[in-house]
């Protein structure tokens, strides 16, 4: 196990395996609320499965929409377990924020560094603490 | 956070449940974004009104079921649904009933009905400096780019939240340092011919998203006369290939009078665009070969009252083939403009339907038998294939009249050839 000391946007707990990509994905049109998939046909991931997973990316992009596609895939527990991103993603966190006020349902955030990103490539299960601490494998 | 005694008062719900939800969750995103301070806007235009998921309808109607109004004058996006003509699509009848729920919802929180992913093009035009809220990727890079009004990327909850309380978190590119050029893209000797090409620029807005990704681009070498239609289909085509917010013309966009003006002392890579990397670019906007066509579509961002009158001009006197529907997504206010100069009869009578307060992204109205739609749009070209699983030829406006008429596929090479025949 090695340790990350992230930033928790939205704090919370989740453990589970890790998805990894470097390329942003628009969760409008890129993301099936549905299935908990990546329907992004431009996207690296395509047709990965990242319910319940711990979803490394570097940020959103694309639509605004994106949020909206996050809570309902929160509603409908096809959400990612967790989002590790780099950047301070306005619309993911929207999502989780909503999600919590509407649903009570937490969707943990953490923001890590480049550098921390770039380790995370190889995990494959990683864990997220309340205070922003990533254990991972 | 610093919050203002009227922040905390929306907190406290003085001013009720609903602006208090709304003020929570902005603080919340303010904290996120790691905000010092809240600042107010004068204008919010709204796009979760789209009837997008159950989730979406939970949060408007719980809005909505609190008797929310909003305080700041508020447009309102396309939407899920022609609502004047609910029956003249594809619609079934819960499509129907839940995207005019939706609709009711954000209507009966007092926002406008202008229907439309283009509000800069309706009289709600802001102002040059103004604060404002606005959602939709490409009504946001617009109102930054082109008028110089200051916007963040506000999504689905934010926008209502922000006209519930004309508040918002003061970050990005509500503030003039973050409003500066990151990168350069330089015009290299494309063709002049290409240059005034509609194609041209939303070929160039899908480079530069994929390029920039959330970068503020600088473009040198456009011509000074570009029009607002091509500064938005290239803002569209940028803020779908990448999360682009905000973009400078040098010589054209209000924040880059000169080169200097639009990086402001930032330092910047520095990137050149020949006629090989838009040519691969516009390749990538087709995912159709071949020369079916079942479906000619316009209009995303919605079309505007010039790009509807040219139009008519190319089709005047033609007819769309029986085999192929040739649909215009737009809003009430261009359709309106049409009817009264008699234009629309013109479009009619050539076999072009006009869509209003929607498009084919955000509603199922295309029929199950259309597989392979054209169109001029970069945004309709990206996500078309993900969205609403068709094929698409991308197109000039000219290419797509002339497949219209001869229900296959056309397309003008000459404009893309270099001098050589590249």
């Amino acid at each position: 196990m090695q340790l990350i000391q992230g930033h928790a946007l939205i704090s919370g707990n989740a453990q589970g395996d890790v998805i990894f990509t470097d390329e942003p994905l628009s969760f409008w049109g890129g993301y099936s609320a549905r299935e908990g998939k990546i329907i992004d046909t431009h996207h690296a991931l395509f047709g990965t499965n990242v319910a319940g997973k711990i979803f490394v990316l570097p940020s959103a992009r694309g639509s605004s929409t994106g949020s909206g596609i996050l809570l309902e895939a929160i509603r409908l527990g096809n959400a990612p377990a967790a989002l590790i991103l780099k950047r301070r993603d306005a619309i993911l966190a929207l999502g989780a924020i909503v999600g919590r006020e509407l649903y009570d349902k937490i969707l943990p955030i953490v923001i890590v560094s480049e550098k921390e990103f770039v380790k995370l490539h190889k995990a494959h299960f990683a864990c997220l603490h309340m205070d922003g601490v990533i254990e991972y494998e | 956070m610093y919050l203002t005694k009227r922040d905390e008062q929306f907190l406290n719900g003085d001013f009720g449940a609903a602006a208090k939800m709304a003020m929570n969750i902005l603080v919340q995103l303010g904290e996120v974004l790691g905000a010092d301070e809240m600042l107010d806007v004068e204008q919010v235009h709204v796009d979760g009104c789209i009837y997008e998921s159950e989730a979406h309808l939970d949060f408007a109607e719980k809005l909505a079921s609190l008797d929310a109004r909003v305080i700041v004058p508020t447009t309102l996006n396309a939407t899920s649904l022609d609502l004047q003509h609910p029956n003249a699509w594809g619609y079934s009848a819960q499509w129907k009933s839940q995207a005019q729920r939706m609709a009711n919802a954000y209507l009966e929180m007092g926002c406008t009905p202008t229907w439309t992913c283009a509000p800069y093009q309706t009289e709600f035009v802001p102002k040059f400096g103004q604060q404002i809220a606005w959602a939709e990727s490409n009504a946001i890079v617009f109102a930054n780019s082109v008028i110089g009004a200051r916007t963040n990327r506000y999504g689905d909850f934010t926008d209502i939240c922000a006209a519930l309380t004309g508040r918002v978190p003061q970050t990005g590119l509500h503030l003039a340092e973050n409003r500066r050029g990151q990168i350069l893209f330089e015009l290299k000797n494309i063709p002049a011919g290409l240059l005034c090409d509609d194609a041209f620029f939303p070929v160039l807005g899908h480079y530069l998203g994929k390029r920039a990704g959330d970068k503020i681009p600088v473009i040198a070498g456009l011509p000074s006369d570009t029009s607002q239609d091509a500064l938005k289909a290239l803002g569209a085509g940028a803020a779908s290939s990448g999360g682009v917010a905000m973009f400078h013309a040098v010589g054209i966009t209000p924040e880059a009078k000169t080169l200097q003006d639009a990086f402001g002392g930032n330092s910047y890579e520095r990137v050149e665009i020949a006629l090989r990397e838009l040519n691969d670019a516009r390749a990538e906007l087709s995912s159709a070969d071949g020369s079916q066509l079942d479906a000619v579509v316009l209009g995303s961002p919605h079309f505007s009252l010039q790009e509807c009158l040219r139009l008519a001009e190319l089709i005047r006197g033609l007819r769309v083939h029986p085999s192929v529907e040739f649909i215009v997504t737009t809003n009430r206010i261009v359709s309106e403009a049409l009817r009264a100069r008699g234009v629309l009869q013109t479009l009619t009578d050539a076999g072009v339907q006009l869509c209003q307060d929607t498009c084919i992204l955000l509603s199922p109205m295309l029929r199950a038998e259309i597989r392979v739609i054209m169109t001029n749009s970069a945004k309709y070209a990206y996500y078309t294939p993900n969205l609403i699983e068709r094929r698409v030829v991308f197109g000039s406006l000219r290419d797509c009249v002339a497949s219209a008429v001869q229900g296959m596929v056309v397309r003008d090479e000459k404009p893309w050839e270099g001098p050589s025949g590249e």
